[in-house]
């Protein structure tokens, strides 16, 4: 596997504020590579630097091999980006926005047409092309934006929020696209979110990142799996002789007791099941209702930053951030 | 580079309200202005609309040029001016191609005013507007340069509203555009001479109107405005770099 991007304690500093704290990452060629974190906690700026907008304060970067500062123009040849705002001219024809940046990036002009075309049907606005962009809805503009970062084919293509209040359907659209895109085109995607189920959904691998760091970074399914395995809430006539029993059998790694429910941390739900069924039969205890829940992404993110927190701060502002996180992830 | 100043251009072309203010306004100043000053402001030997024809021009370049830099800002705001900010193009030639495009925008106002100058009967020679037009462009150049720098400087359209009213007004009324400089006192001249427009007006007179007699030598008066603009631009590119 080649290469596609590769930092070395990439460092932002805003007068007193430093943005990106020593990021370290290394995305293959091809891959779909995810930063989630909530707002203000460095992505944007970290995916600037990137993109050459912003220089770093320390710290280096190299895209498709050439180092952010000293091969800047090479960098920018071979990059795509949708911005977090929208960055389309409005005054002009959907044709014309692609046409100006086809000739901003150099693109030879006998096949800057077929190109224009080829990229306007993947996001399905090739009829609209010759209308204003006034008269546009956000999606479409979102995937007008998707496509014209793709006319110079570029090698690695970076989505900063890329579906930042969208409807639920465009967003859809969108997540479909860049998937397609992927396979079709084998580029390298870098993409922000906030959105749990977008990381999710979409990325091979995924970086987490609060507070100008980077907490962890694996695949959605080991991060999952890292959250000391999955959940079994059970239901039964006698929650307290149940838990008791589970306890001492010393089957699960932690027991929740709610009003009516029991929530069993474990590690492998479904070979711990059949034990705790035999367990709660041979004491006599009636179970109403077994579910088993996977962690989603949220848990995860709750999982790692609410670690993060309360290493410098007290618990007081740990509760008050998972809210808030909550508040924000839903 | 050539890819933006065709921005630019379908931009202020799309913009109708802006196309027809821009035929009003100057033929206000002609008609109404012209005819009223003309009898209390004497400019012996010359018919006063003959007179203030070219000063209205070089206005109209002024207050175009400088204005249009407003869309430095508006890209900005909208976001656009990421995309052309991250293309692999240096500042130079986005400072370049935002300078072309509003120049030919201003140029064509100016043109505009010069027909509305035929129109309404000001005589004019074929020849004298053919050396007018390489004087408006030389004159654009530094003109569009100022706009683009405050542009630059200013973070709102409204502080770039402001601050483009302080420099458009002095600009236009202490370069000699509405009355004959030489007939002030002698204490408010230099403030005519520093100002590079007073030039623009009198070299765009020297070619415009037969047997007008320049401030100083023709020559000088051209070799002010190359001074001029040069240094603009070379502060504008720095300044415009500097600042995105």
């Amino acid at each position: 596997m080649t290469v596609a991007i590769e930092t070395t304690d990439l460092t932002k500093r805003f007068k007193s504020l430093i943005a990106v704290d020593k990021v370290n990452i290394k995305v293959d060629q091809g891959e779909i590579f995810g930063l989630l974190g909530p707002n203000g906690a460095g992505k944007s700026t970290f995916i600037s630097m990137l993109c050459t907008i912003l220089k770093p304060s320390s710290g280096t970067a190299k895209v498709e091999g050439y180092d952010i500062v000293h091969e800047a123009a090479d960098v920018r040849r071979s990059i795509g980006i949708v911005f977090q705002d929208p960055s389309i001219d409005d005054k002009l024809t959907g044709m014309e926005n692609m046409e100006l940046h086809a000739d901003l990036y150099d693109v030879p002009r006998d096949v800057m047409h077929s190109r224009i075309e080829e990229v306007l049907k993947l996001v399905e606005l090739e009829d609209r092309a010759s209308s204003l962009l006034n008269t546009y809805s956000g999606g479409m503009r979102r995937r007008l934006e998707i496509a014209r970062s793709l006319i110079h084919y570029p090698r690695v293509l970076f989505l900063d929020e890329p579906t930042l209040g969208l409807d639920p359907q465009s967003r859809d659209h969108i997540w479909s696209y860049i998937k397609d895109l992927k396979k079709r085109e084998n580029i390298t995607i870098i993409l922000t979110t906030h959105y749990m189920e977008e990381a999710d959904k979409l990325c091979d691998r995924i970086a987490i990142i609060d507070k100008s760091k980077i907490i962890t970074m694996d695949t959605p399914q080991n991060l999952r799996s890292e959250l000391a395995g999955e959940t079994i809430i059970i239901e039964s006539k006698n929650n307290n002789l149940l838990s008791e029993k589970i306890a001492e059998a010393k089957l699960v790694d932690n027991i929740i007791k709610t009003d009516k429910e029991l929530n069993l941390i474990v590690k492998n739900a479904h070979t711990t099941l059949a034990r705790i069924v035999e367990l709660a039969v041979s004491s006599g205890v009636y179970i109403d209702n077994i579910a088993i829940r996977e962690p989603d992404l949220n848990d995860v993110f709750m999982y790692f930053t609410g670690r993060e927190i309360r290493e410098n701060g007290g618990s007081k502002e740990l509760t008050g951030m998972a809210a808030r996180m909550r508040g924000r992830i839903k | 580079m050539y890819a933006l100043w065709r921005r630019e251009l379908k931009r202020f072309i799309r913009d109708r309200s802006r196309l027809i203010s821009s035929i009003i306004t100057p033929l206000l100043w002609l008609v109404i202005f012209g005819s009223g000053l003309r009898f209390s402001i004497s400019v012996p030997g010359f018919n006063y609309q003959q007179f203030l024809l070219p000063g209205i021009i070089a206005q109209t370049l002024l207050f175009t040029a400088i204005f249009l830099g407003i869309s430095v800002i508006w890209d900005r705001q909208f976001g656009f001016m990421k995309e052309i900010l991250v293309a692999p193009i240096g500042r130079i030639s986005i400072f370049a191609g935002k300078m072309f495009g509003v120049g030919t925008a201003a140029m064509f106002q100016g043109i505009i005013v010069i027909m509305l100058g035929f129109v309404i009967g000001v005589p004019l020679t074929l020849y004298g507007v053919s050396l007018a037009i390489p004087l408006m462009i030389l004159i654009t150049v530094g003109l569009s340069c100022i706009g683009l720098i405050i542009a630059s400087l200013m973070t709102s359209l409204e502080s770039f509203g402001t601050i483009v009213t302080f420099v458009n007004m002095p600009m236009f009324f202490l370069s000699g555009a509405l009355f004959p400089v030489t007939n002030l006192p002698s204490w408010i001249k230099w403030v005519f001479y520093i100002n590079p427009l007073t030039y623009g007006v009198d070299t765009l007179r020297s070619v415009m109107i037969p047997g007008w007699h320049t401030i100083m030598p023709l020559y000088y008066e051209i070799l002010i405005i190359c001074v001029f603009d040069v240094a603009i631009t070379v502060i504008g590119t720095y300044l415009f770099s500097k600042r995105q």
